[in-house]
């Protein structure tokens, strides 16, 4: 079944909540109603002759101007051997999509990397937690709006260009090997041989 | 036979000196060519730093056995990124060590950030968090460039002024002279 099959199916069960088919040369996709994805996904994989049983990727997609953050399904189906993508458009002031762990669970990690890197909140989730991240980041990395902190428990997250860095030190070290005049204690006597 | 170091410390005569460099010497000797190190391959460094210790560039002839546990090693090999979320943890193996410890980073991610310098997550060098002594480049060192750190690091013991030791004052980290 090709992926425009696949979508007039997913249209005759659940008429207009599933959006219209975005053709590429790859990835066609559509847009699927936030409040619906649980059923639209357990019904593309329980549903025969779909089976979309492999959650490839969950991820999502961060648009500032158009105030959405978009959360982006690949299924697989091993079965038939075909795929289709489905989109969730969700508000980026309060990102908010409901779970599809009941219905793959590879969706648990994938929503959880999801939360930590953009703040989409996963409703019904049961561990929605950071996962790459440290537990105590303040901050969506991946959002383009992300500044980071300046530093993360008292380590710096500046540093000197490597090469600038090292030519003061090689200057550095070329002034100390240069003769200096430097009075000799007077107790001991003249030094040897510096070990090289 | 090594001319008797002088200038620290009046202790005694030049017997005593003498005596003391020597000893010096002898203790650096057995000291430099027993340095375990303490496995922490966290990148493709970490691959670099297996084949290092492989057949072909032996890191093992030169005393350098690989331990898994902090407690047992008197040096660390910080060899991979090291990310915010490493860092805390490098710093406490860095600290379950015992006295005299070394470190040796190796690669430009752990010199320096390397290629990863502009991440968000990314600890722009292993010295933001621990004392290095030997800086190993590459991206990621051959095992011949890692084995000439390690033979630095050697040097680095055999000047070590063992006599000098003296047990830290309270409060104070204890570190070692040759720093």
């Amino acid at each position: 079944m090709n992926t425009q099959e696949l979508h007039e199916r997913l249209r005759a069960r659940f008429g207009e909540d599933v959006g219209p088919l975005l053709e590429e040369k790859v990835d066609s996709s559509c847009v699927v109603l936030p409040s619906r994805i649980a059923e639209v996904c357990r019904f593309a994989k329980k549903e025969v002759g779909i089976e979309l049983d492999h959650l490839e990727d969950l991820t999502a997609v961060d648009w500032p101007k158009r105030a959405v953050i978009e959360v982006v399904y690949h299924l697989f189906s091993y079965r038939h051997r075909h795929a289709l993508v489905l989109k969730v458009l969700s508000d980026r002031a309060a990102p908010r999509v409901p779970t599809v762990e009941g219905v793959w669970k590879a969706a648990n990690w994938f929503e959880r990397e999801v939360f930590d890197l953009f703040g989409v909140e996963f409703v019904g989730h049961p561990d929605l937690r950071r996962i790459l991240m440290p537990d105590d980041w303040v901050g969506h990395p991946l959002r383009k709006d992300y500044e980071e902190a300046g530093g993360y428990h008292g380590i710096s997250n500046v540093r000197e260009n490597p090469l600038v860095e090292l030519r003061r030190l090689d200057e550095r070290a070329r002034a100390a090997l240069s003769p200096k005049a430097s009075p000799p204690k007077p107790a001991t006597p003249p030094a040897g041989p510096e070990p090289a | 036979m090594e001319p008797p170091r002088m200038g620290h410390g009046d202790v005694g005569g030049d017997v005593t000196l003498f005596h003391t460099s020597q000893l010096d010497s002898l203790i650096n000797l057995a000291r430099e060519n027993s340095l375990w190190y303490l496995l922490f391959g966290l990148a493709c460094c970490g691959i670099e730093l297996i084949q290092t210790g492989g057949p072909r560039a032996d890191l093992m002839r030169f005393g350098a056995i690989p331990r898994a546990s902090p407690r047992q090693a008197d040096f660390m090999i910080v060899a991979g990124t090291l990310t915010y979320k490493m860092a805390l943890r490098a710093k406490l193996l860095y600290d379950q060590m015992s006295e005299p410890k070394y470190v040796i980073s190796m690669g430009s991610c752990a010199n320096c950030g390397g290629l990863f310098q502009l991440a968000y997550s990314v600890c722009k060098g292993v010295d933001k968090v621990i004392p290095v002594d030997v800086y190993v480049p590459g991206c990621p060192p051959r095992p011949e460039a890692l084995t000439e750190g390690l033979l630095r690091l050697k040097e680095l013991v055999r000047r070590e002024r063992w006599a000098d030791k003296r047990r830290p004052e309270d409060g104070a980290p204890p570190v070692p002279p040759s720093r």
